[in-house]
């Protein structure tokens, strides 16, 4: 094994890499960027991941309801960021998402399905809004969405996964802690939105 | 010895290589040209699986006609393109966006389309993708075959996934299809929102 680190180490400075002095109309930065986006700021990672978690807990149909609606509020939220529409606040609905959502899946709370799709909704637009708000010019359009529609989709799809373990009774109270882990989190960025 | 060779190819293997959306000759000739240019074009391979999904989920009839439909009108539109008819800059990437959304959202509803609308709709995104394709290429035999291999590429990729749909029963299935219909959608919102921003700069 010490024999065959080397090696590796050889090969890996033999690897031929690009060197982008002048970018190929920014495509592959595109997709990188796009996709590096949604998971570069805790807050909103936190909040994704919660919104799994508790569409695990609340179960059919709401687990795969929240995956479908999700992505689409959010998108609109980055439209209208992009083209410019004022949404003031958004840093702090985004930090009271956390708050909300931990303590949604913390108390296993059980709305109707409406209220549960609409709350996901409204802070799914405010995260959709910063991220569209904050968008580096000069990078491949098309690219970028597909990185950043991919990421968010995975973050869901990992809140959701990690969820599965609900159907356990230690599994239940596990994902509890996890909601109040999200909670605590929420609060500590709001406390950094309003101060 | 042998396992630290195979390490070490295994290590080369997985060493990241670059990828061109636009290959400028693959050294294999111009079907497979046109070949790579679809496959490593996601304006042009994700509305075809996004139809696919959407036409696979209306049965066998629709998936067929709509599978025709977007062949021929891909063919079409760049014909069309190499007769020297051009798009406006802005228009191409705009009706991308509109498709994309148009296309996902209605497979994320899991909407009831009649065989007829799903082969309209069908066309009108093989139109205006093969155009785009084909935009300000020369009318040439090898850049015919390239649009012959693009629309080769087209069919097979539209086959495999209506045929992956079709049979699907599964509640989970059904779900995970009209869940890639929403992302199709958001990115085809955030691409219309980019060109509303960044007019005919937008790529």
């Amino acid at each position: 094994m010490r024999k065959a680190t080397p090696l590796f180490l050889l090969l890996l400075a033999l690897v031929p890499s690009e060197a982008f002095a002048h970018i190929v109309k920014g495509e592959a930065i595109g997709f990188v960027s796009g996709f590096e986006h949604p998971i570069s700021g805790l807050d909103h990672i936190i909040a994704m991941v919660a919104v799994g978690l508790w569409g695990a807990q609340l179960g059919a149909p709401a687990i795969w309801l929240l995956p479908v609606t999700f992505p689409l509020v959010m998108a609109f939220g980055g439209f209208l960021g992009l083209i410019g529409v004022p949404l003031p606040g958004s840093e702090i609905a985004i930090a009271l998402s956390g708050v909300c959502l931990g303590a949604a899946v913390l108390s296993e709370f059980r709305p109707p399905l409406w209220v549960a799709a609409v709350l996901v909704g409204i802070f799914g637009l405010f995260h959709g809004y910063a991220h569209g708000a904050e968008l580096p010019p000069g990078q491949n359009a098309l690219l970028y969405s597909i990185g950043f529609v991919l990421a968010t989709g995975l973050l869901h799809a990992t809140g959701i996964t990690i969820g599965l373990i609900h159907r356990w009774p230690w599994g239940q109270w596990a994902l509890r802690g996890a909601g109040a882990v999200v909670m605590c989190g929420g609060a500590f960025f709001l406390w950094g939105a309003v101060v | 010895m042998k396992r630290r060779l195979a390490a070490a190819l295994t290590f080369m293997a997985l060493a990241p290589a670059s990828a061109e959306a636009h290959l400028v000759q693959s050294g294999m000739g111009p079907v497979y040209d046109g070949i790579s240019h679809f496959g490593l074009s996601p304006e042009d391979f994700l509305p075809v699986i996004g139809l696919a999904f959407l036409a696979g989920l209306r049965g066998p009839r629709a998936a067929r006609l709509t599978m025709a439909a977007v062949t021929l009108a891909w063919l079409a539109g760049g014909a069309i393109s190499l007769a020297g008819l051009a798009l406006p800059p802005i228009v191409l990437p705009a009706l991308t966006a509109a498709l994309f959304l148009v296309i996902g959202g209605l497979l994320a509803a899991n909407a009831e389309l009649p065989p007829a609308l799903c082969a309209g709709l069908a066309t009108a995104l093989g139109i205006m993708r093969g155009a785009g394709d084909m935009t300000g290429v020369s009318a040439s035999p090898s850049h015919g075959l390239a649009l012959i291999g693009m629309t080769a590429s087209v069919f097979v990729v539209f086959a495999l996934a209506a045929s992956i749909t079709l049979p699907l029963q599964r509640l989970w299935m059904i779900v995970a299809a009209r869940v890639s219909g929403s992302w199709l959608a958001a990115m085809g919102l955030l691409f219309a929102g980019w060109i509303l921003r960044y007019g005919a700069r937008v790529q």
